[in-house]
């Protein structure tokens, strides 16, 4: 059998073009993917378990669903404060669902753009943020910039599907039509085939960019060097900037995690709503995981915050530094967590991961990784994606409905285990429901 | 589950009740005649309380990309405004980008049981559906935004209007869209480049056709689809200083078109549209003019776009007019670019009673309501561009009083009293004038009447009940008893009772379909698989969605007819 308009759930390019091969629900072949996106679907096997695991005594037993879930709804039911965190690879409809939970327990929910695109969210909140679809930048750009980012080796379908090399209505010519500027501190492999490479100083970024918002607002530089990078290729790249038809800057980790964070974000985004002045400029930050911008949205809508949300009060607050996951954590102010779709326990900074390791949490994950080693109750899922639907939401904010390629009756969805735990937890407050009917 | 409402006064303007005095009998969810039997019956006592159906709003950012956007880009708006959690309603928060959930409550708490979110990329419309998905209470429509598609535009230039048509409906079916929405026709093309489009003539660049040429085109599109509701049309030059002349054109062009059961075309959120002068220092008002030329015509209507003074956000699917207008107010802007489809954005504002400009926005939207014909609009603020939708209530209690007014316009700058003419008005609303502009009109314009809007036998009872006493009030009771129903009636189940949501339910869900002939469709087919092959970043299979994203789907469906175009 050939599944056709596969969506990929590995990077947030959510390409939804693949063709896949299923012979006897065996995945065979899987087409039009990159290397990453191909291997999600023919190691979808490796790291699985077929059952819950759960610590008891010191000791580690597979249980069955019902007891497992059950025994999760205890735990957290028992806990005075609790997190939830992950969510950047599951569906919409899980993540509702982990709102939900954090919401009735008046908890800490977050997902993992808390360390990664973090302060490109907070400065969005300061600036705003003019930007575009993928597909606006396939079929009008000409000047293309990645910031910080390779996504020939994080993001490879990027170039090919969206950016430097597809012919759309203005760009008929592909990459011909088009001109490509790299900055980073290294030369990466998309820096190899940029038509401008520039290789920044480390942790100079917010001055770089200053130094371009100055020529580009009528101020002359006076030295010979910023950031590393000489004078004139300053103004002949803000020239390149001015001149172009549509301009589209992309951003990654490398822009977010240097000196400023935010600070520098805020000012990136001023240059490109700067250049709206003199042409069209969108910018878009390259998100990693494939939902990371759905758990953001659905966040948003929920809670009317994008992560770091707390509960405690009964109503969402937000403030990132106090409310967001690394720093309840290393804080002490959480006693249970509920880890989903993310392994923290192998990214988070050292002080987190103590505290993480010294309470009792459930994990809920397609995978066994080494948050599920450490966790209390780990409960194993489908993979969204392969093995069930669910929404997700591409980086430029395109919800796109992931398809299933092949069966796996013997795990729960990630949603259909949130749920069952929220509504066991719900049941007692069914009676708070009486007392306000009239 | 009977429930009797005893003794309330009645005002059901579809059906012509005038505040009888009158029960209201409601079983299975619906409203009777009389009951099929009489036993486990709830009465509840209305004496002295005012009875209508759910209030319509049928222009309201509530779901989607650009309204969560506005969510994500303004923490700001939801840190002073927040709801706790009560046993199963949900918390929430924000003042003008209220939560999903909340929305639904704060629409419920003023009595409201319909909202339709006017501007949904077909792209993106799946999030609009999600959101709307988690939206309690109220049924809920989309808008879908057609203005500056490409498929349309191609069509237009082709005059093929047979295509056009089905076209349109295979996207209005593919993303579970109510009605033809239409946005800076051509402007959010041109804004792709930077640009915009400054009159009805112009060309839109690129492709050889004028903001005249897509309104008429999607007027005779939607006449040939037989919608429930005409185009829905915000048009060009939107909050700029002149542009009551090209809102005079634009309402010319449905001169051309009639249909007999209801309006060609709606023209939204007018207030913003009404404006005279040549710069921000001359701005005037030109209502009498607007109203005077929307009068002329039967088969147009209109919704206000109320602005009060305060804080909230802006939102459109018109990219060039939020880019410029972040540019007037420094704060900050997003724009989100939506290949071949729309160019939505956003950008907060505070409407400052000092300043002349909104001072004088301020006394158009209440000019255009107060000169008009209570059928011909729908109370709206466009929200939240005007102001949040939880500030009706005090726009209905400006509409009853002239006192209230009065109060108001003392504070505010005097330009109002030059270059507008609110201070000559005299007319005080009552409470059926009220019933029709937030019922009655609202219903009868989407052409949903059958379903909402009346308390019509066999429809849904779908009901508010307000506090107050209809032969003596002042304005701050009519404010008081609109923000908070003594009783909301959800599918016959009381949902809000002394203005506390005490339940929840999911309430329907409308789209169109309207049926069309698999030969044309063939031929738009190759169309549409060459253009998402070209130029679109997803694939045609993976663009429709299913109604497993909406709550209690109802499918409307329509037989088009070629000859529907009735031109004049
Ligand atoms: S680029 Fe990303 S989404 Fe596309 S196939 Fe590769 S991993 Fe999958
Ligand atoms: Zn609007």
């Amino acid at each position: 059998m050939i599944v056709t308009d596969v969506v990929c759930p590995f990077c947030g390019c959510l390409c939804d073009d693949l063709v896949i091969e299923v012979d006897n629900n065996e995945i065979k072949t899987v087409r039009n993917a990159c290397r990453l996106g191909a291997s999600k679907f023919l190691k979808h096997k490796k790291n699985r378990k077929k059952k819950p695991i759960i610590k008891e005594n010191g000791e580690k037993k597979e249980v069955d669903f019902d007891y497992a879930i059950d025994k999760a709804v205890k735990l957290l039911k028992n806990s005075t404060r609790c997190l939830l965190y992950g969510f950047s690879s599951t569906s919409n409809e899980a993540i509702e669902y982990g709102v939900k939970i954090a919401e009735l327990l008046r908890g800490y929910i977050d997902n993992t753009s808390t360390v990664c695109h973090g302060p490109s969210v907070v400065s969005y909140q300061t600036v705003g943020y003019p930007s575009c679809t993928l597909g606006d930048v396939k079929n009008r750009a000409d000047l293309i910039i990645y910031w910080g980012c390779n996504p020939l080796n994080a993001h490879p379908r990027h170039l090919s599907r969206y950016t430097l090399y597809p012919r759309g209505l203005f760009t008929e010519r592909g990459f011909l039509d088009r001109k490509l500027i790299v900055i980073d501190v290294r030369e990466t492999d998309t820096a190899k085939i940029a038509t401008k490479f520039l290789r920044i100083e480390p942790n100079k970024d917010y001055e770089l960019v200053s130094a371009m918002r100055s020529i580009l607002n009528g101020l002359d530089i006076q030295q010979d060097t910023i950031a590393g990078i000489k004078r004139d290729e300053i103004y002949e790249i803000v020239d390149m900037m001015k001149s172009c038809r549509y301009g589209v800057l992309f951003f990654g980790m490398g822009l977010t995690q240097t000196y400023g964070r935010d600070r520098t974000i805020d000012n990136a985004i001023s240059l490109v709503i700067d250049l709206n002045r003199y042409t069209k400029f969108s910018i878009m930050m390259m998100r990693g995981h494939y939902n990371v911008t759905g758990s953001n949205q659905v966040f948003a809508w929920l809670s009317g915050f994008p992560y770091a949300v707390d509960f405690t009060r009964g109503y969402p607050r937000y403030n990132p530094g106090e409310t967001s996951a690394v720093d309840v954590l290393s804080n002490k102010e959480v006693d249970s967590a509920l880890i989903i779709a993310a392994d923290p326990v192998s990214n988070f900074p050292k002080e987190a991961i103590r505290h993480l390791l010294s309470i009792p949490y459930i994990n809920v994950d397609p995978f066994y990784n080494l948050s599920s080693k450490y966790a209390k109750i780990y409960i194993p899922t489908k993979i969204v994606g392969v093995e069930v639907e669910g929404t997700a939401y591409r980086m430029d904010n395109i919800p796109i409905r992931l398809r299933k390629v092949i069966e796996n009756e013997d795990l729960p969805s990630d949603e259909e285990v949130l749920k069952e735990i929220y509504e066991r937890l719900i049941e007692d407050e069914i009676v708070i429901k009486e007392r306000y009917s009239i | 589950m009977r429930l009797l409402l005893k003794n309330g006064i009645v005002f059901d303007p579809l059906n012509n009740i005038k505040g009888e005095k009158m029960d209201i009998l409601i079983e299975n969810g619906k409203v009777v005649e009389k009951f099929s039997n009489e036993r486990d019956v709830k009465i509840i006592d209305c004496t002295n309380k005012i009875v209508m159906p759910g209030g319509v709003d049928i222009h309201t950012h509530i779901a989607g990309g650009k309204v969560n956007a506005g969510r994500i880009m303004r923490p700001e708006d939801h840190v002073y405004f927040v709801k706790e959690r009560e046993g199963i309603i949900h918390s929430g928060s924000g003042y003008s980008l209220p939560t999903t959930w909340l929305t639904g409550y704060l629409y419920a708490k003023m009595g409201y049981t319909f909202a339709a979110t006017p501007a949904m990329p077909p792209l993106s419309a799946r999030h609009t559906h999600e959101e709307l998905k988690s939206i309690p209470i109220v049924d809920k429509a989309a808008y879908t935004l057609f203005g500056n598609n490409w498929f349309v535009f191609k069509y237009i230039r082709e005059k093929d209007y047979k295509k056009l048509a089905a076209f349109v409906s295979f996207i209005l079916k593919s993303v579970k869209g109510f009605a033809i929405k239409l946005v800076n026709p051509g402007g959010d093309e041109a804004w792709a480049w930077g640009g915009n489009v400054k009159s009805l003539d112009d060309i839109v660049p690129n492709f050889d056709i004028t903001p005249r040429d897509i309104i008429d085109g999607l007027i005779k599109a939607n006449e040939i689809l037989n919608l429930p509701h005409s185009i829905h049309l915000h048009t060009i030059n939107l909050g700029r200083p002149g542009n009551y002349i090209d809102t005079i054109e634009t309402i010319r062009i449905a001169g051309k078109y009639s249909n007999e059961k209801r309006q060609v075309m709606h023209v939204t959120h007018i207030q913003f549209h009404s404006y005279g002068g040549k710069t921000w220092k001359d701005f005037e008002s030109k209502s009498e003019e607007i109203v005077k030329e929307l009068h002329k015509y039967r088969n147009v209507t209109f919704d206000v776009g109320f602005v009060l003074f305060g804080e909230t956000t802006t939102m459109t699917a018109d990219g060039p007019m939020e880019y410029y207008l972040s540019r007037l107010t420094g704060l900050k802007w997003q724009n989100l670019g939506i290949e071949l489809e729309t160019s939505p954005g956003v950008t907060p504002i505070i409407y400052r009673k000092k300043s002349p400009v909104h001072s004088i926005q301020f006394a158009i939207g209440l000019e255009l309501a107060l000169l008009s014909d209570p059928w011909k609009y729908c109370l709206t603020t466009d929200h939240p561009n005007g102001a949040p939708f939880i500030r009706y209530p005090e726009i209905i209690a400006m509409l009853m009083s002239k006192k209230y007014r009065e109060e108001i316009i003392k504070e505010v700058n005097p330009a109002i009293k030059r270059r507008a003419i609110i201070e000559s008005i005299d007319r005080e609303y009552d409470f059926y004038e009220i019933a029709i502009i937030t019922r009655s009109a609202p219903a009868k314009i989407l052409g949903m009447e059958k379903f909402i809007g009346s308390l019509n036998i066999g429809n849904d009872a779908n009901i508010s009940v307000y506090e107050i006493n209809p032969e003596k009030y002042t304005y701050e009771d009519i404010i008081k008893a609109f923000s908070n129903s003594y009783l909301t009636i959800k599918n016959g189940r009381v949902v809000v009772k002394k203005g506390k949501v005490i339940d929840e339910i999911y309430g329907k869900t409308f789209y169109v379909a309207p049926k069309i002939d698999d030969d044309i469709m063939r031929e738009i087919y190759s169309d549409l698989s060459y253009y998402f092959k070209r130029f679109y970043s997803v694939n045609l299979a993976n663009y429709p969605l299913d109604t497993i994203y909406l709550t209690n789907p109802v499918e409307i469906k329509t037989i088009p007819k070629l000859e529907r175009i009735v031109m004049k």
